[in-house]
């Protein structure tokens, strides 16, 4: 399926209280493409990131994600098409410190029913994806007990889990420091590749950029 | 998905907040249990002042102002009823029993009631309650005093006190029958009602001092003076000498009493005794149903109770803008785990059943735990209560009313969260994904 397009933004002007905070003519990633979004901050980074999660519409132009324009569908059917097909990943603070590790990972497929559908069992898929980030040992700690990088790699599982086709992540490195955070791109690229899924990291950090397929500059042009 | 198992689980790691939260509404809920019960004894309490007690009788008058003078020993006698019409309705088959009531003198401002020992047997208040002595025992003697609870702590007095009676009501009665002074041979327990307040003593001992009395100095008229031995005057010199020199052949039997308590053998039987006593032709008399009287007079006194009920409502109104308050506080301090949750998709609908789950929840435990430390304090309270204020509160599960207050509690709470659930909703939409701290 590589090849086709998973997010395809035109003409997109957005605003911000009557100021244009973000223009975008296009803005295309493939499937299972591998997309850094850099720029200064106020550059639009979080206003992309809020159209392309669908909390917010442009005020002119489309968002179509696998398919489908987010500007066409109600609030509801956004909020569905977000919990089905977008894994989401903060800057920091991602996880809910009264449930245990594993809870917090399979917290995604409690909201979507497509995405607990792919997994036959949630907690044994949990703890796979755990494993597989070297978490194993953790998983029915509390989130206070771990450290940010520990819990980045938690963001990360509980972003995968279900297989969502599209995984977003703002500034999810900014925490960690130079070695943590190359260690955590190395893992969300990796499960990323096992899942086939599209991922658009947005940091302000250039120096992860040469790592990525392609990265696109807010503020500037397409590098 | 169980919004309510994260519910639950967000609500255990805010443990302390909610807590607080919940106790405070609690103190709230228990507090509203309280005045609502003290309301509702209050109105038992007094519509029970005597129980077991079919009919009042005393001279023509309104029943409130019957009830007032024999009961509550509020105002004066205007008149009397003759001993003979008392023994005639004592002797009337269908009765039980009789108490007769003879008012008048005072002591240290504590009205005087003349009786019998049939007072002791007979009266009973609240639910049945007989009067039970404290200390010491019934009548045995012409000037034997038994004193209500208060007035025997107020006066300091214990049994073998020697209690001079003096004539007309108040503390500042001129005239003291200090030739014959009553010995107390027994306290009553408290009661809360009137009794607590009165020194009984036997018929006898009435008619004895106005004897004397009438001997010694000579009888003024005033109000309230309303003593069957007025009528005696002419005979009392001889009497009270006999009395003197203890001849034990001297007519202490009054002529005139001020009311007196009926007990019929059948209930029913009452109301045909009433309407025969109120149209009784030889003498003008009035029969009074007490339960009748009792609301009657409940209704003109019982602006307290809403004053109570008003203070109840008022107590409950605060219990809920303090939990508003704590809702609010906590969707402040929960905007990071909505952005979270939001993040994995739960939806805004989720976000404000999480809201109205944990209102639910609180709420519902702040009831039974409200309810709880009612029923823990009303057990623990209840020997202080009723010895400070004669009022024995029965432990019984929450009335019909009681139980839609609770029901409005609960859907107060809910409804109060409402606000603050919307609020979430929307700072659920406007915040979107990112989170603002």
């Amino acid at each position: 399926m590589t090849g086709e397009i998973a997010v395809e933004l035109k003409n997109v002007r957005f605003a911000w209280e009557q100021d244009i905070v973000l223009e975008i003519d296009h803005f295309e990633v493939r499937r299972g493409e591998k997309l850094f979004v850099g720029g200064p901050s106020g550059s639009g980074k979080s206003s992309l990131l809020s159209l392309l999660s669908g909390v917010t519409v442009p005020a002119e132009g489309s968002v179509e994600l696998l398919g489908q324009d987010l500007s066409s569908m109600s609030n509801a059917q956004r909020d569905v098409f977000r919990a089905d097909h977008i894994g989401y990943i903060f800057q920091m603070f991602n996880l809910l410190p009264f449930l245990t590790v594993l809870e917090n990972v399979t917290l995604p497929l409690r909201f979507s029913k497509k995405r607990n559908a792919r997994v036959s069992d949630a907690k044994a898929e949990g703890l796979r994806l755990l494993r597989h980030l070297g978490m194993e040992e953790f998983t029915e700690r509390r989130v206070i007990d771990l450290s940010v990088g520990q819990q980045q790699r938690v963001a990360a599982a509980r972003a995968l889990i279900g297989g969502p086709e599209i995984v977003l992540a703002d500034e999810p490195t900014s925490a960690l420091d130079e070695t943590n955070s190359r260690a955590f791109v190395d893992l969300l690229f990796q499960e990323c590749e096992n899942t086939g899924a599209t991922l658009i990291f947005v940091s302000h950090d250039s120096s992860l950029a040469e790592r990525f397929d392609r990265s696109y500059l807010l503020g500037g042009e397409e590098a | 998905m169980s919004p309510y198992s994260l519910s639950l689980k967000s609500m255990k790691h805010r443990m302390g907040s909610v807590m607080i939260t919940v106790v405070s509404l609690a103190l709230g809920v228990a507090l509203l249990l309280g005045v609502e019960r003290i309301r509702n004894e209050a109105r038992y309490g007094f519509t029970n002042t005597i129980s077991e007690t079919d009919l009042i009788v005393g001279a023509r008058s309104g029943s409130v102002s019957l009830l007032l003078t024999s009961i509550f020993h509020i105002g004066n006698v205007t008149d009397n009823v003759s001993w003979e019409t008392y023994q005639k309705i004592e002797r009337n088959p269908q009765v039980s029993w009789t108490i007769p009531l003879s008012l008048g003198d005072s002591h240290k401002g504590y009205t005087v009631l003349g009786t019998t020992n049939a007072y002791f047997e007979h009266y009973k208040y609240g639910q049945k309650r007989a009067l039970v002595m404290a200390e010491g025992v019934e009548f045995a003697d012409t000037y034997d005093a038994v004193l209500g609870a208060e007035v025997a702590e107020e006066l300091g007095y214990t049994i073998g006190q020697q209690i001079v009676l003096a004539h007309g009501s108040g503390d500042l009665s001129f005239v003291e029958h200090s030739e014959n002074p009553f010995t107390v041979v027994g306290v009553l327990k408290r009661t809360g009602t009137p009794i607590d307040q009165t020194v009984h003593v036997p018929l006898e001992g009435i008619e004895a001092i106005h004897l004397d009395f009438n001997n010694g100095e000579g009888h003024v008229h005033h109000a309230g003076c309303n003593h069957s031995s007025h009528k005696k005057e002419v005979s009392s010199l001889d009497a009270f000498d006999a009395l003197l020199a203890g001849d034990e052949e001297v007519d202490l039997t009054p002529t005139e009493i001020t009311a007196f308590l009926v007990g019929m053998k059948s209930r029913p039987d009452a109301v045909m005794l009433q309407r025969a006593i109120n149209t009784h032709d030889a003498e003008a008399l009035t029969a009074v149903l007490p339960g009748v009287a009792l609301t009657e007079l409940w209704q003109v006194v019982g602006v307290v109770e809403k004053i109570l009920f008003v203070v109840s409502v008022l107590v409950l109104f605060v219990s809920l803008a303090s939990m508003f308050g704590a809702l609010m506080m906590s969707i402040k301090e929960r905007r990071r785990e909505i952005a979270i949750l939001r993040s994995v998709g739960a939806r805004p609908r989720h976000i404000v059943s999480l809201v109205l789950g944990e209102a639910m929840l609180v709420t519902l435990a702040a009831i039974i735990l409200g309810a709880s430390l009612f029923y823990v304090a009303l057990f623990a309270l209840r020997p202080l209560i009723q010895e400070r204020v004669g009022m024995w509160i029965e432990i019984t599960p929450p009335t019909s009313t009681e139980w839609a207050m609770l029901g409005i509690i609960f859907c107060a709470g809910v409804l109060i969260a409402l606000l603050p659930a919307w609020r979430c909703y929307r700072s659920s939409l406007s915040d979107g994904l990112t989170i603002k701290l």
